[in-house]
Parts: structure tokens; sequence; C-alpha cells
């Protein structure tokens, strides 16, 4: 390369000719707009952008213009290379997208798959029918108690008013445990309901008592579609001074309310149980045919038997007695007390068919309850 | 209790078109447990007539006596031609009266009647059956009629076949409503009408010429009433409006004497007995047993008294089982009728018995000789001791007028003195109880209906009617104010509770346990707690295995399984056997529940007082005479626990599973779980976990021996694990939020080869020791035995990781801590670096 020569004409310069600039320009440009995939894009832009391209070259030979030419031509191929950059850019950008668009598309899966590799569990539904009785009592102040299973004839009946000679104990088919000499005398029970738990709860403190408790109670009766010898009950008590009857039934139309639905009637038949008088049957409506399947045989209502009623379990006023046997002074408070039985509730809202199918644990039956009721 | 409509309305005047439904509603509503309303003799269709057998030609050559008859049924076939009949019953004569159905009557079943061809005959119509009829389950052959019926009249009304029949369950305290008397006070205060009361009857006074009664325990019997009628015929026969009403009743009608007994318990409750007077001898005694004498009761059955059972007795000895069964040796004789006379033979005189007895004496004894008769049962819940005489009374005008007795002049009547009870009661504790306001007119007028007496005003002073045994206190008295008001009619309200407490720890614990199983894949199972020694075999306990103690019952349901579980295992191992046999090969299941260990020293649980509150020693006696009772928590596992598919391999359940489930409820108590190495049945003895949490054993885990999978036909491979819940539990826990570093962390692999014996619990153990406070995770990530780890050896791979809380590590320090922990390990274990 010469000195910088004061004649030097540009123009004498082939390669910083407009002309040619221009050409070298369109030429990349039009080689990016050709290009079709990535890998030729980045050809042409060795081709056109690299140290070898036709404006690489041009661009060395302005330092060999005299100065008063320097500033044209390199405004002519600043231009030029800011115009085929700018396009390659933009290129680079298109045929990214393209690619993306076209790899996701060969990615893609049937989402519709079966996928079965975590098994899942299942609670059973008793249990978590009990849990949600039990939240229910929670929500309205109860505590939740729980007795033992084997039980002391004593809480299980005598307690209870339940005298050695109460018909009603021979009305309660009971398993009796072996007392050590081997005769039935032990004074023990597999309990054959959870009322032996309001009395551990009255003798566990001074009132106000307001507690639940779900259990297993045990009875001789043979398996078969509607009994079981194992069942479990659910029993709520209240004690505290001036409980009434009134406020048996208004606690029992909250739960009810709360776990079958609203706007159900319910029918109070007067019973008879030793630790509460009065007692009462409680008895829903059925909540499927309401009423309307009874003296209809053109709409048999199997949750009710076409009776129009379910029975939901026996309630009443804690009966005097069992205050005074468990210490507490009838002249000040007063209490009520009820009981149901889960396995029914379970039939009649889930429309369980057979009681067998919640002791036989088969899991066709259990898995579709899930985590909940 | 059968309460037939058409005899409640003798009593109560109930209003015409009431339907059985309506009664029953209106009775439900007062408390009576009406179970079903039966509707009878809808399914019969007439014609259904008399008729009167004028010819029989027994036909022979078939498999049974066939008769080929002509019935005379006047002029209901239309023709008043005598109907042609083939019969199949034998029971009957030339003259006799008996019941036909005509062609195009039906019978229950249905079944249509009509003319046809039978035996070579035309059989047009038919001679029926009671039970044909469904009128009761007699099988002795077709019904004969008094001959005092027409041929042709309508035997439907005759028999009265069309009614309704409540069905009710009498609850224990309402004794009286064992009758149609008690039923009919009921029916009546519920439609607000008079009661015709069958006890107002008029009874002549006692006097000194009855048959000669001693009463030697007042106390057991306090009311005997004795009659007698002589010159009853023997061959008379219950008419049949007596048998139809207690065939509804639900009781088969038997002989005149009997059939009238029974009749009078129905309508007044008063259970009564009747003897054969020529063969009592003597007077009768009311008394105890001797222990040890014997009575052979109406059933043929020979009895040993004991000494509490009350006895009726003549000279020979016990005659009856008070209250309970009467004796054979006195009955009323069957009656024999000579065949060419047609006189009957049999007795003649009869003593009636109308008597009460202590409720707890008879309870006693029904179930000591497991003999609940219908005399037992009404006076266990108690019987009206002043119905006794009108019950005695009415006996005998049934005798006089049915079958031509002569009612003797003597009336034998002992009664024990009555204190008269009287209860008073605020006037309005009814009120204070139901949460209404009856006031105090209400209440009274209430309780007078019930039969009360009533005086006062603030206090009142009630006398319950005789037959109210149960009416014993003032909540008794308001018990029935409330419901003969109407439990519809109370207000409902809810309580102001105190603040609640919510679940306790321990509840919430036990729900955790099961959410995290159930999350874990496994499915909830409730089995029985039964077992038996078979269970235990089964398992391979060895015979002197604690679990084989356990908690007996007197009478369980399968004399195999008598004991109650001291393992969830049996039970939990039906289950999955049985889901096995069902076609559900993969299976996690799950149980939590109690089970049930002995006393060292079995006691007995004491019968406490009911009148206070136990002292503390009592209640601890009594809780300490019962089982230990803990919970539980069991998994069992076979086949795939991770199951195969398009996405790949699935993995097979096994100890590891079994072990982890372990881990997944030692989480839910948050506690630390330690597993050691260890040989306890039901599991193989090689692959057996103790689980420990500190250095109390808390349960075990692993694959079950292979003989117990064989002995209980479950699947190759099965394992289980049972731990005990209130030892994993630890009451008011608290998590500690740990620091956590925003350094670098620094991995650091090592493998170290160790004796095959040697347990990876062990070396980590170790290692974590070593590696001290800049561990923060270490993972086993490779086991491997073999020729590059050496004969008996193993190689352990794990990768540490290690950060400090305040700065980055360095590699010399991770190193060093790294080297510490092989360090630790090396010493405790041997374990030497791969490599080195």
């Amino acid at each position: 390369m010469s000195a910088p020569n004061k004649s030097y004409d540009p123009v004498e310069v082939e390669a910083l000719k407009p002309e040619v600039v221009e050409q070298a320009r369109d030429e990349a440009l039009a080689a990016f707009a050709a290009a079709a995939d990535l890998d030729e894009l980045k050809q042409a832009k060795v081709a056109h952008t690299g140290d070898r391209s036709p404006l690489s070259l041009a661009n060395r030979e302005i330092g060999a213009l005299p100065p008063q030419a320097k500033a044209a031509a390199g405004k002519l191929i600043g231009q030029a290379r800011g115009a085929v950059n700018q396009a390659l850019a933009k290129r680079q950008v298109e045929l990214e997208a393209e690619r993306d668009a076209r790899v996701l598309v060969e990615e893609a899966v049937d989402v519709t798959l079966p996928y079965g590799r975590v098994p899942r569990g299942a609670r059973h539904p008793l249990t978590t029918l009990a849990e949600r009785i039990e939240d229910t009592f929670v929500a309205m102040g109860y505590q939740v108690a729980s007795g033992p299973e084997v039980e002391a004839e004593w809480l299980n009946f005598d307690a209870l008013n339940l005298h050695a000679d109460h018909p009603a104990r021979s009305m309660q088919d009971t398993f009796f445990v072996e007392a050590p000499d081997g005769s039935a005398d032990s004074g023990m029970v597999l309990r054959t309901q959870t009322s032996p738990v309001q009395i551990r709860a009255m003798l566990a403190g001074e009132p106000p008592l307001y507690a639940v408790s779900p259990g297993r109670v045990y009875r001789t009766d043979e398996l078969d579609a509607t009994h079981t010898p194992v069942f479990r009950q659910v029993e709520a008590i209240a004690v505290d001074e001036g409980i009434t009857f009134g406020h048996l039934k208004g606690t029992i139309e909250v739960l009810v309310e709360k776990l079958i639905g609203g706007g159900l009637e319910l029918r109070w038949r007067p019973s008879y149980f030793p630790f509460t008088e009065p007692s009462a049957e409680i008895d829903l409506q059925c909540f499927v045919c309401r009423g309307a399947s009874v003296g209809n045989p053109d709409r048999p209502c199997r949750t009710c038997s076409s009776e129009g009623w379910i029975e939901l379990g026996g309630c009443g006023v804690v009966n005097p007695r069992v205050l005074v046997a468990a210490g507490i002074d009838p002249s000040r408070y007063s209490g009520f007390a009820f009981g149901l039985g889960l396995e029914r509730i379970l039939m009649n809202r889930h429309n369980v068919a057979d009681m067998r199918d919640m002791v036989e644990g088969d899991v066709r039956f259990t898995l579709p309850f899930g985590m909940e009721i | 209790m059968r309460v037939p409509l058409s005899w409640l309305r003798e009593y109560v005047d109930l209003p015409a078109g009431e339907t059985g439904r309506d009664v029953a509603a209106r009775l439900v509503r007062a408390g009576l447990e009406v179970e079903t309303v039966e509707q009878l003799g809808t399914d019969v269709k007439g014609p259904l007539v008399v008729g009167e057998v004028l010819s029989i030609e027994e036909l022979t050559g078939f498999k049974k006596p066939i008769r080929h008859c002509f019935v005379n049924v006047g002029a209901a076939n239309g023709t008043g031609e005598p109907q042609e009949i083939v019969c199949g019953a034998t029971n009957f004569q030339v003259g006799d009266k008996v019941v036909v159905i005509l062609p195009g009557g039906v019978l229950p079943g249905p079944f249509p009647i009509s003319a046809r061809q039978t035996y070579g005959h035309t059989s047009a119509g038919m001679i029926c059956s009671a039970r044909e009829l469904g009128m009761g389950d007699d099988h002795n052959g077709i019904i004969v009629l008094p001959p005092e019926y027409e041929p042709g009249t309508d035997a439907i009304e005759l028999l009265q076949l069309v009614d309704e029949v409540l069905d009710i369950a009498v609850t224990p305290d309402r004794g009286y409503c064992l009758s149609m008397r008690g039923v009919a006070r009921e029916a009546a205060a519920a439609y607000g009408l008079p009661l015709a009361d069958p006890a107002l009857l008029d009874v002549p006074p006692a006097n000194s010429y009855g048959y000669l009664v001693k009463v030697a325990d007042p106390v057991g019997c306090d009311r005997f009433v004795a009659r007698t009628v002589t010159g009853v015929d023997p061959g008379a026969k219950s008419p049949i409006w007596l048998q139809r009403r207690l065939q509804k009743a639900g009781i088969r009608p038997v002989s005149l004497a009997v059939d009238i007994t029974n009749y009078v318990m129905l309508e007044v409750g008063q259970p009564l007995h009747a003897y054969d007077r020529n063969r009592v001898d003597g007077p009768i005694q009311v008394r105890r047993a001797v222990e040890g004498e014997e009575l052979t009761t109406l059933d043929g059955v020979k009895r040993k008294l004991s000494a509490e059972d009350l006895l009726i007795c003549d000279n020979s000895g016990p005659i009856g089982l008070a209250g309970v069964m009467g004796g054979a040796s006195t009955e009323i004789l069957d009656p024999v009728v000579d065949a060419e006379t047609g006189l009957a033979t049999g007795t003649t005189d009869i003593i009636v018995e109308a008597a009460h007895f202590e409720p707890v004496a008879i309870a006693r004894t029904a179930k000591r000789h497991k003999l609940p008769s219908e005399a037992s049962k009404r006076f266990e819940r108690g019987v009206d001791p002043e119905a006794a005489r009108a019950a005695a009374q009415r006996a005998v005008d049934l005798l006089v007028l049915i079958a031509g007795g002569t009612a003797e002049a003597g009336v034998t009547d002992i009664a024990a003195p009555h204190p008269v009870r009287t209860i008073p009661i605020d006037a309005d504790l009814p009120d204070r109880v139901a949460g209404a306001e009856y006031g105090r007119e209400t209440v009274t007028r209430r309780l007078q209906e019930v039969g009360c007496t009533v005086v006062g005003t603030d206090v009142l002073e009630v006398t319950p009617p005789s037959w109210r045994p149960d009416l014993t206190d003032p909540y008794d008295l308001a018990e029935e104010v409330i419901r003969l008001e109407g439990y519809d009619n109370v207000p409902a309200r809810m309580p102001v509770t105190p603040p609640g407490r919510g679940l306790s720890e321990a509840q919430r614990f036990h729900r955790r346990v099961g959410v995290a199983l159930a999350g874990a894949g496994y499915v909830e199972i409730n089995a029985y707690p039964f077992v038996g020694d078979a269970s235990f075999d089964a398992l391979g306990l060895e015979a002197d295995d604690a679990r084989r103690r356990t908690v007996k019952l007197v009478n369980p349901l399968n004399d195999a399984e008598p004991a109650l579980r001291t393992t969830l295992l049996p039970g939990l191992l039906g289950a999955l056997r049985r889901n096995v046999g069902r076609g559900n090969t993969d299976l996690a299941l799950f149980e939590t529940g109690t089970v049930f260990l002995p006393k060292a020293e079995p006691k007995v649980a004491p019968r406490l007082p009911v009148d206070r509150r136990p002292t503390e020693e009592q209640l601890a006696e009594l809780n300490a005479a019962l089982p230990d009772q803990p919970r539980r928590v069991a998994v069992a596992l076979t086949g795939e626990r991770l199951p195969s598919g398009w996405w790949g391999k699935g993995a097979p359940s096994g100890w590891a599973d079994a072990v982890e489930a372990a881990r997944v409820v030692a989480a839910a108590a948050g506690v630390e779980l330690t597993v050691r190495q260890a040989q306890y049945a039901p599991w193989h003895p090689g692959r057996c976990a103790e689980l420990l949490v500190g250095e109390e054993v808390v349960g075990h885990a692993g694959e079950l021996h292979p003989r117990v999978v064989k002995a209980l036909h479950l699947p190759e491979r099965t394992s289980a694990m049972e731990l005990d819940l209130d030892l994993l539990f630890e009451d008011g826990r608290r998590v500690s939020g740990p620091p956590v570093s925003a350094y670098p962390v620094a991995t650091q692999d090592v493998a170290l080869i160790v004796d095959a014996a040697v347990h990876a619990a062990d070396v980590e153990a170790a290692l974590r020791e070593g590696a001290g406070e800049l561990l923060e995770s270490l993972r086993l990530f490779d086991v491997f035995t073999g020729e590059q780890a050496g004969a008996g050896k193993k190689s352990l791979a794990y990768t540490l990781r290690f950060r400090a809380t305040d700065r980055t590590l360095t590699a010399d320090e991770a190193s060093a801590a790294r080297e510490a922990a092989v360090a630790v390990a090396a010493e405790r274990t041997g374990a030497v670096l791969r490599g080195a």
C-alpha cells in the first residue's frame, strides 16, 4: 500500500465505487433472504460479513484514501454494512423461530397416554365419615373423646342405668370377656355401644362437657347385608347448666344439615334407653324419595325401603341416675346424648347396598372413596 | 306385640275410616315402635264358602291318599248342586263342615282356582287348609268348622280373614303395652277418645274357701289369685273368633283351656296358668327352689333348679317355674276322643292361676334356663298386679261360657300389702327438661291421661297407676308429659358451648398416619379382631410367644376364633388374601386399630356402685383390670409396588417397601426411626427389620417367612410391617426451623469396602458422626458385591454434601471432613476406601 496521496481519487479505487458497494450489499441481502435454514445463513454470514467478504475488503481500502475522501467512503461502507448486519440479525431471528417451531412439533407426545406409575391409596370411608362428623362437632366447640373397646361392664352397663337384671341388657347381644376362672364373670365385655365413653368423659372432669366419640362397638350378630358384629357408632354428649331436649334437637339438626343436607324433615319418636329420659329415636325424611315412595308401589325407594324415613339413631336427655353415677349433681346440671350408627349413614349417604363391602377390605370398594367422602 | 286392628277397635272407638297405617302413625308419635302394618286377607278372593261334605270316595292307586268328594255349598255355586272336588287331605268325614273355594276364587300365592281334571275326576274348587288361606302355619290338614254353620255362608267374613295387624316392638319400660289393654290405652290417649278397659270386670271378693295356696316368699310373689272351674267339657274346642284372634296375634291355638289363658294374657297383659285340678296334690305353695331340685317343664325338658328359682309346688314337689313355664305333671291333658261314642275324656276341673311375680326373679330364671316365654317376657317388664283378679275372672267366664264349666264360688286372693307410691314432681320439671312451656294444667292433664292421680299446685303429688311400675321418679313423669305433647313440638335451639380446643395432638397424629399411608399408595381396611390358635400357628409363632397370650371371649361368634387379636397381621393378611383371590394382585393395604394384651395377672373388673361417684381408687382398680389396648398400624404388600407400563419397568413390592412404610409413619409422628436387623416371627429371618425409637423397639417390618406365606396361601414375597403408634407418639413435639445456608455446596463421593455382614445403617451412622456439622446430607447411591468388592465383602458408595452456614467451604475443608468421616467408618465398621 502506498503512502497517502493527495491526488488519490476514491472513484479510482474499484472496491469503493458506490455501485460496487451497493452491489456487494445487495448480494449479501439476497444471500440472507435465500438462506433456508440456520446453517445456510451461517455460510452466508461468513461470505458476506466475514473478513474476506467484499465489504470488509473494501473497508480496508479506506485507510489509504486521502483524508478528504475518507469520510465519504467511510459513510458509504458503514451504511452498507449496517444494512447487511440488520438483515442478518432479522433473518437469524426468523430462522431460529422456524427451527424452534419445527423442533417443538417434532417433540410433541400423546398426553392422553395413561400413566399409572404411582399407585394411589385410599382411606376407609368409615374413617373419613367419622372424621367428618368429628369436625362438625369440633367446630361447635366439642372435644373428641375415646375409650377402650374391651370395657368394664360397670361402664358399659351399670353406670348407664342398666343394672344386672335390666331387660335392656339382654337386648344387646353382648360378647363377654372370659374371667381368669373361665367364667363370664370377668366384669368386662366388648363394648356394645360408645356410651361408656360418656361416663369416662364425665368422670374426667367437671361440666361443662361437650364431647363426641366415634368408635368400634360389638354385638353378637352374624355378618350379612345389613348387620355386622363389629360396627361403628358415634356418640355425642353435652352436660352443662340448663341443657334441654330442645338443645338436643337443635344440635342434631345442625349435624344432619352438615352431613346430609338441608331442608329435610326429622321425626322424633319417643323411645326407651335406660341412660336417657326422655328418649327418642330420630328418623330422617328419606333424602332420595322424600316420602314419595310410601304406599306407592310404582315408585319404590331402595334407600328407605319405601318407608319414607331413615333411622338415624337414638338420643335423649341424660338420665339423672347416670349423672349421679358419674359424680355430677343432677340438681345443677343436665345433659343430652345421642348415638348414630356410621355404617347405616354410609349406606344411605353413599348408596352402599351391602354392609359386607365395608368389612371385607376389597380395594375395589375402598379406592373410589379416596381421601375424603 | 301383634295387635289386630279389629280387636283394638273393641276397646277404642276409632274413626271408621282410620287405616292400620293411620293408627300406626299416631302410635309411633306417642312412642310405640310399630314395625310393620300387615294387611291380612287382601290376597284371598272368593267365592270362599262353608261346605258340607256329602260323600267321600277314596281313590287308590296313587302315591298318596286322594279323596273324591261331593260337597254341598248351598247356593254359592249358582246351581245348588253338590260341588265335585278332589282333595288330598284325610282329616274329615262325611257330614263335616269345611271351607271351600269355588272356581273364580284366588288363594294367596296367587293361585287362581278353576275347574280342572285331576286323578281322573273333575275338581271344581278346593277344600282349604288354614295355611292355604294364610291364617297360620297349621299343617294338620283342612279346616273342619264347628257344625253350626250353614253351607254357602261366606267364609271370608266367618274366618275374619280380612284385617290389619300392627306389629309393635315393645320397649322394656312399657310392659303394659304387651297387651291389648295397654295398646288401647295409648291409642285412646293418641286420639283423645275414651277407653273401654277390659280389666274393668265384676269380681266376687276373696273368700276363705278358694283353692288353698300358701305363699312362702311374699317378696317373689306379692299376689296370687286362684279360681276353680269344674265340669269343663274336655272335648270343647276354641271358637273361630278366639282362634282367629290368637292366630293374628301370632299365637298358635292349642286347646281350649290353653287358648283361653293365652287370650286373656293378650287382652289384659296378665299371664295365667291353668292346672288340671285332679293332678295337683294338695295345696299350692310358692317358694324358692332347693338347690338340686328338678322339674320337668311343659316342653318335656327335665330341668335342674337353682336356689334362686321361684317355684309353684304341691305336695309332690315343684309343679311349675313361677311366671316362666308350667310343669308337665299338672298340665291340662290333651283330650282323648273315644272312636265309638265320640266322647272326649281329659281334664274337666281346672285351677286358674293369676299371680304377680318379682320381675328380677323371673328374668333370672328365664335367662338361667334359657326359657324366654310369653309369660316371662311380661313379668320381666312389669305386669299390673291389680289386673290379676280381673284376668282370673275373665278366664273363668270364658271357661264357663265356651267349655260349659261351672265356676266354683271359692276365690283365693293372696296379696302382700303394697305401699302407695307417690312421686313429688315440680310442676315445671317437664318444661325445664324439654325446654318448652307446657304449664301446670297441661302437665296435670297429661299425667291423668297416663292413669296417674295428681294433686297439688307448684309441686304435684303424683300416684302412678298400678300398670306403670316403670314410673318411679319425676323424670319418668316428665317424659310422659313431653312425649304425649309431642317431641316434634319441642322448639329446637343450640346450646352455648365454651370455646373449643380442637383435636388433641394424638388425634391429629392418628389422622396424619392415615393420610400419609393413603398418600403413599396404601388402601385402608378394617378387619375383625377375632383370632384363634390357628391364626398364630399360621404366623409361625413359638409356643411361648407373648402374642399367644390373649383376651378370650366366652361367647365368640366362631369357636375357632375365641380370642382378640394381639397383632393386626392375621386380619390384615386375611384381607390381602381375599383381595388376591378376587383378582386384585397388586396390593398395598394398611390398618390402624387396637390390639388387646392381657394383663400379666388377669383380674376381674369390679362392679362399682351407681348411686354415687366411685372413688379414684375404685376407678383405678377398674381400669387396671382392663387389658392393655395399644393402637397399632400395620401394612401388607404384594405384587407390583410400582407397575410397569409404556414408561418402562415397574418394581415389585418387597421388604424395603415395608420398612419404608414404617418410615412414612415415623415421619408423620415426627420421630427418627432406627432400623436394625432382627429375627422375629412371622418375618423372613434374613429379611426382618426391627424398628426402634431410641432404644425402644416399636415394631417390625420386612418380608414374611416363606412358611408363613405358604400357610396363609399368600403370594410369594408378601411383605408386612406392624408398628405401635402409642410408642411412636410424642406429645408436645415442636419442629425447630433449620438454618438454610445460601453458600455453595461441596460434594464428595466415597466408595467403601466392608464385610458383607456389616449393616449399612452402621456405616452411615459412622460417616455422619465423623463428617461432623458441615455434612448437609448423605446418600447411599450404590451397593454391590462381587469380584470387584472381593470375596465376602460389599461396596457401599456414598455422596456426601458439605456446606457451611457462614462461608464458602474450601476444597481442603470439604476433603478434611470427608476424611474424618471415612476414618470413623473405618474404625467402627472396618471400612476401607475402595482403591485405597
